[in-house]
């Protein structure tokens, strides 16, 4: 084992994925020869040929229409969405074609595909590069969407996605890309998708959330311990479907909730994790259930988005007042 | 500069020579003595024999339709030379990926007709398909197919298989991006794929001169390096002889054609409410009426001795027969069930849908 970065973790689960199973094939948009804009798929085409690895021309709805025709010819595509701000372009042949084929057709079919984009704010990219758009795709039925919050969660959940007979969008957070780095085994191993994972263990609150804000969370705990304050903090790891267990679970324990999330607020992710709380967790609750989340504004011109995004110190303040309440 | 470096008016014709490829004239007479061994007899028969099938299909879908006992339909009459001598080129193990007004080539292809009418009624059996059925049920959001098509066509390649994935979209079709992306993706990645534009000359009730400036729609495959065909369409002939060199040149590794066919529907754009007559009118369609399909091969087949009104009757009344049979099992179907929805949407269901599967079979058994 070594410490690795998210990034690598990924690049890693690619070449161990192309290794185990022959149908896998990884396209996008510079994704060949230059190894991805952020190299994820760095060295993976001079390893495994232009046939598995490959270049396609740049155009979001051409690549996902392109994945539906290979799986059904029996391949398992994992075709990447070079920033998820693009999934626009795309959003018929996701959310109207693949992820309904297996419905459409009665079951007959699958479509073993494994999206992935980066996204996520604080890296002062353009406009549409840093969004969080999960919510769309969270709604969609018949797909999972997938954040991993660290690079051991994303290699595991990575693997478990493209060996997934279903759909699953993965959504990778630029801010982690580099920014930590974790021991992650070098052989294959697998994460389990629909299982959220309880990232520090707490009796007061507990903090849920997904993505690079589990970070901030887990920051923000180690703040409200200076006060004595034992925070739990839940990372979903599969947005769609919730683990509703799990979330329950410490709902049950702690009493007390806080949902962040990057997003803005309005239909978002979190608003689905305090549905789920209202509707079959209430009675655990001694406080009204709290929220972190960005404004409702599309995403701000980077040189404010320090001001934009939720933070530590927004979570911390809004845990408090709902410890007090 | 005196004169300007740019000549526009050169430039918006440069494209424009697409000649249209005809086999027959109106009256059935061949254009050129050599395209007499097109096809062998039986085959001009059985080709017929299939457009028969299809107006009779027609006609009645319309009747049963009208009776409420069949759901969604899209008219094809008018469309046969272009639907069925297309369909009639290319093999059972070619893929196929259809529009909405498809019907007929997919049933021909192989899809059982009751289930072709399930899927007019809205019923999940009708799109259950065999492993080995290469097709896709009707797609309804225009293009769409298109880049699917060509995921199709390099999977085809990747695997080495003697194949084509072909598909269909109309006039309006050519507007979307999709349309682009998919000739664009086959083309850049030599993909066995044919690419068929029934132009039938209304996106519903929108005419082709406000969909593009450009003089055809078969040269939108110049954009993408590929070659573009236009084809009368109301001309079986040429669309069969067409599509079959089509299909050789693609299956040869050359990538994927474009095929542009001028056709026509009689009807309206779909029996969900569309009136034809508040955007054409029926004087406009009567030059189509002459250049109907199936008289032109009728009378063709009749000057070399292949057709009798005795035939094509027993044709009609066994089409019809094999209408009745299916609208029977159609009307013998269970009735579908949610709880058999939730676990069709994923391969390994998650424990909120197998719960919620559970609750809606309960529910199911009372």
């Amino acid at each position: 084992m070594s410490q690795k970065t998210m990034i690598k973790a990924i690049t890693d689960a690619l070449d161990e994925e192309l290794a185990h199973d022959d149908q896998v094939l990884i396209f996008g948009e510079d994704i060949g020869k230059n190894g991805g804009v952020f190299r994820a798929t760095e060295g993976l085409q001079a390893k495994y040929g232009e046939q598995r690895v490959f270049d396609t021309p740049l155009a979001e709805s051409g690549i996902i229409g392109l994945s539906t025709g290979l799986a059904l010819k029996g391949f398992r595509p994992v075709p990447e969405i070079q920033f998820f701000g693009f999934v626009f372009e795309a959003m018929d042949e996701i959310a109207g074609q693949l992820s309904r084929i297996r419905f459409r057709l009665g079951g007959t079919r699958k479509m073993p595909i494994t999206i992935r984009a980066p996204f996520g704010g604080g890296v002062h990219t353009p406009e549409l590069h840093a969004d969080s758009l999960e919510g769309l795709i969270a709604q969609v039925p018949g797909l999972r969407v997938v954040v991993p919050s660290n690079p051991y969660d994303a290699k595991g959940l990575l693997i478990s996605a493209i060996r997934s007979d279903d759909p699953v969008f993965f959504l990778e957070h630029m801010k982690l890309y580099r920014s930590i780095k974790q021991e992650v085994p070098e052989q294959a191993y697998t994460v389990p998708l629909d299982q959220a994972a309880v990232a520090k263990e707490g009796s007061d609150l507990t903090l849920i959330s997904y993505g690079y804000m589990v970070q901030e969370c887990l920051k923000a705990s180690e703040q409200l311990a200076k006060e004595g304050i034992k925070a739990e903090v839940v990372d979903l790891r599969t947005i769609s479907p919730l683990d509703e267990t799990t979330i329950l679970a410490s709902i049950k324990k702690t009493s007390r909730v806080v949902i962040v999330q990057e997003a803005q607020k309005q239909a978002g992710v979190a608003a689905q994790v305090a549905s789920l709380i209202a509707e079959k967790g209430i009675l655990y609750l001694s406080a009204p259930i709290g929220q972190v989340a960005a404004p409702n504004t599309p995403y701000p011109f980077s040189d404010a988005e320090a001001d934009w995004l939720p933070n530590e110190k927004q979570i911390v303040a809004k845990a408090k007042e709902i410890l007090t309440y | 500069m005196s004169q300007k470096m740019i000549d526009f008016s050169t430039l918006t014709q440069q494209a424009d020579e697409f000649k249209t490829v005809k086999v027959l004239d109106p009256d059935g007479k061949l254009l050129q003595k050599d395209f007499d061994d097109i096809l062998p007899d039986e085959e001009l028969q059985e080709l017929f024999h299939q457009m028969i099938w299809s107006r009779t299909l027609d006609d009645r879908s319309t009747k049963l339709n009208r009776q409420g006992r069949l759901g969604f339909y899209a008219p094809t009459a008018g469309e046969e030379a272009s639907q069925i001598a297309s369909n009639f080129a290319m093999k059972k193990t070619d893929f196929l990926l259809p529009a909405y007004r498809d019907v007929p080539q997919l049933v021909l292809h192989g899809l059982p007709l009751y289930k072709a009418f399930l899927w007019s009624i809205g019923h999940v059996e009708g799109n259950k398909y065999p492993q080995d059925f290469s097709a896709l049920p009707p797609q309804i959001i225009i293009g769409a197919q298109y880049v699917q098509t060509a995921g199709v066509a390099l999977g085809i390649k990747l695997k080495g298989e003697n194949q084509v994935a072909f598909t269909y979209t109309g006039d309006g079709g050519t507007s979307q991006g999709d349309f682009y992306e998919g000739i664009n993706f086959a083309g850049a990645f030599k993909a066995p794929a044919i690419f068929v534009v029934q132009n039938n000359g209304f996106a519903i009730s929108v005419p082709r001169s406000k969909q593009t400036a450009a003089k055809t729609l078969a040269q939108k495959a110049v954009a993408a390096g590929i070659p573009g065909i236009q084809v009368d369409g109301m001309d079986a002939l040429a669309v069969y002889e067409t599509m079959k060199e089509a299909r050789e040149y693609v299956t040869a590794s050359n990538g994927p054609v474009l095929i542009e066919t001028l056709t026509y529907r009689y009807g309206p754009h779909t029996l969900s409410g569309d009136d034809p007559k508040r955007y054409r009118t029926k004087e406009s369609g009567e030059p189509w009426h002459h250049k109907d399909p199936l008289i032109r091969m009728r009378k063709y087949l009749t000057a070399k001795g292949l057709w009798s009104q005795a035939q094509e009757d027993q044709w009609v009344a066994a089409a019809k027969a094999e209408i009745n049979e299916a609208i029977d099992q159609v009307e013998k179907m269970p009735k579908q069930k949610i709880s058999e929805y939730l676990k069709n949407t994923f391969v390994d269901l998650p424990n909120s849908l197998q719960q919620a599967a559970a609750e809606y079979e309960e529910k199911e058994a009372h």
